[in-house]
């Protein structure tokens, strides 16, 4: 099943800090992180990802360096920073909410397709 | 061989993707990087290179969408700054050059003025050699920056001060008229000296000449933009001191108007430099835009003078004015060409520009028929040979170019050809501008 759109929008930021909440990553690894998490439920056009990434950074939840990867190409890393954990608290709490919210009306374990 | 064939299409892609300048060089670098990697992983389970480079390109996305969502992320990217060199990696240095050549010629403009005080120096002498403050400055910038061979700088140092020789010893009758031309004239002379320091001395090569006329529509749209933040600038200071100090206004005109408006002729021939990579340039989409609207004035005015014919007061005056409207026809021409890839075919601004050199020709045919007509009546006079001279320095450039712009449409001729001949043709206007600052006032006697 492929998620909305709009859906894998609102999701990106706070799927992004937490997949960098694990680690350092870069670009690449992020997508394919996301594929493995939703075994690839969320579709996203990986260039997509960039502007994204540098918006963050502009914002100032996560800091990004060129470095080098094993096989000597140019790669850039990012890392979260304390403003983007607080941002992933923050948005986390609001995911907790509408899950909690829509879990009350559907029942926490009905299937869509129903019984 | 395949591997060669990856290698220029991820290329092309990424020329693609720089395209239009919203993803900057770095961000180019990642997304390439991003997609060497899918087709490394995409081959490593057996695609071949070519197949592993089609998906890895569609699960990226769209090129223009991706530019599209880096241009609203990095929307002063599509706003092209102006290339400010950074104070640091010693690169203050040609902003230091450009200021000291400014102040100097900011200060000669004053020592000038000032010379003109003293008794017997009279405010017309200013008026006449204002460019030998000026222009042999400017002139000098550009020989230290492209570091022009000695030898050369020398040929240009011989033709200023021949220049300037030549109309200071000139024994001008009061209120000569050849005194006014040498006021017009100079300057120009003066700026084709600009031109050989500019191109580096390497005055033969048509591309750099091109570049020169390039440079002298620029900087002329840069001057006229800074003369209006100045103009601002001075008015008020004006307005603000008038009433506090309503003596002080005439100081400030005095010394900031003529050591301004000298400083922003080097200020504005160095933005013209330092943003050159960066801005498209003005001076030809001004000529996109003014050339439609210049050629409806000019078929319009052909008919009617056709069908008037030239009226009863025409004077030398009128001439003048015609070779102002040359003037501006070659200038829509050569701007028109200096944009235009030289590679591409006739298009439909080709036409329309050669509607403008038609109907310029025609009108300018009118009233030189006319002028000839009468000459035994008006006689030959220095401004009349000057005005003349002129014209026909012009009208045969347009007939050139009128020529070569129709096998040009017809399919006979390149685009190049045109451009060949403007920046060919551009001794025979410096040869005529140094024939009235120099021939011209020995022939008519200084009157």
């Amino acid at each position: 099943m492929n998620i909305d759109k709009d859906l894998v929008a609102a999701m990106a930021t706070p799927l992004v800090l937490a997949i960098l909440v694990e680690d350092t990553s870069y670009g690449y690894a992020i997508l394919r992180r996301v594929r493995e998490l939703s075994a690839g439920d969320v579709e996203w056009t990986d260039g997509m990802l960039y502007p994204l990434l540098h918006r963050l950074e502009r914002l100032g939840y996560i800091g990004a360096e060129w470095g080098v990867s094993p096989e000597g190409r140019r790669r850039r890393y990012y890392e979260i920073t304390e403003t983007g954990r607080a941002q992933l608290l923050e948005q986390r709490m609001q995911w907790a909410t509408a899950n909690r919210t829509l879990g009350g009306l559907w029942g926490q374990t009905a299937s869509p397709a129903g019984s | 061989m395949t591997a060669d064939l990856v290698e220029s299409r991820i290329g092309d892609w990424r020329a693609a993707v720089l395209r239009g300048g919203a993803v900057a060089d770095s961000d180019a670098d990642e997304l390439e990087g991003h997609l060497r990697e899918q087709i490394a992983d995409l081959e490593a389970v057996g695609l071949a290179g070519d197949e592993a480079f089609l998906v890895a390109v569609k699960r990226l996305g769209e090129v223009h969408q991706i530019t599209a969502e880096f241009a609203r992320e990095h929307g002063d990217r599509l706003w092209k700054q102006l290339a400010m060199p950074h104070p640091d990696h010693g690169r203050l240095r040609p902003i230091l050059t450009m200021l000291a050549f400014a102040a100097f010629t900011a200060v000669l403009i004053q020592v000038a003025r000032m010379l003109t005080a003293i008794p017997g120096a009279s405010e017309a002498w200013l008026v006449r050699d204002v460019s030998l403050f000026v222009l042999p400055v400017l002139a000098a910038y550009f020989a230290v920056v492209r570091r022009m061979p000695w030898r050369r700088a020398l040929v240009l140092v011989a033709v200023v001060g021949a220049l300037a020789l030549a109309v200071n010893l000139f024994p001008f009758a009061d209120g000569a008229s050849t005194n006014v031309l040498v006021a017009i004239h100079l300057p120009v002379a003066l700026w084709f000296v600009v031109g050989a320091a500019y191109v580096g001395g390497d005055i033969r090569a048509s591309a750099r000449r091109m570049d020169f006329i390039r440079f002298t529509g620029e900087w002329a749209i840069y001057y006229t933009l800074i003369a209006l933040g100045g103009g601002v600038l001075l008015g008020l200071t004006i307005a603000v001191l008038t009433p506090i100090a309503p003596g002080s206004v005439q100081e400030v005109l005095t010394w900031v108007l003529p050591s301004g408006a000298a400083g922003a002729v080097v200020v504005a021939a160095w933005l013209v430099e330092a943003k050159k990579s960066v801005v498209e340039n003005l001076a030809p989409v001004l000529t996109a835009i003014f050339t439609p609207l210049f050629a409806v004035m000019l078929l319009g005015s052909a008919v009617v003078y056709g069908i008037v014919g030239i009226g009863q007061e025409f004077d030398r005056d009128l001439l003048f004015v015609f070779d102002v409207l040359l003037l501006v026809v070659v200038g829509l021409v050569v701007y028109g060409i200096s944009a235009r890839g030289s590679a591409r075919g006739a298009g439909a601004m080709d036409a329309v520009r050669l509607v403008a050199v038609v109907a310029a020709i025609a009108l300018d045919v009118l009233v030189l028929a006319s002028m000839f007509e009468r000459v035994g009546e008006f006689g030959f006079t220095a401004n009349r040979v000057a005005a003349l001279g002129l014209n026909l320095v012009l009208l045969v450039n347009l007939t050139v170019t009128a020529w070569l712009t129709v096998s040009l449409l017809t399919g006979r001729g390149q685009a190049v050809r045109v451009e060949r001949w403007q920046t060919g043709y551009l001794p025979v206007f410096a040869a005529w501008i140094a024939f009235v600052v120099l021939g011209l006032p020995p022939t008519f006697g200084f009157a």
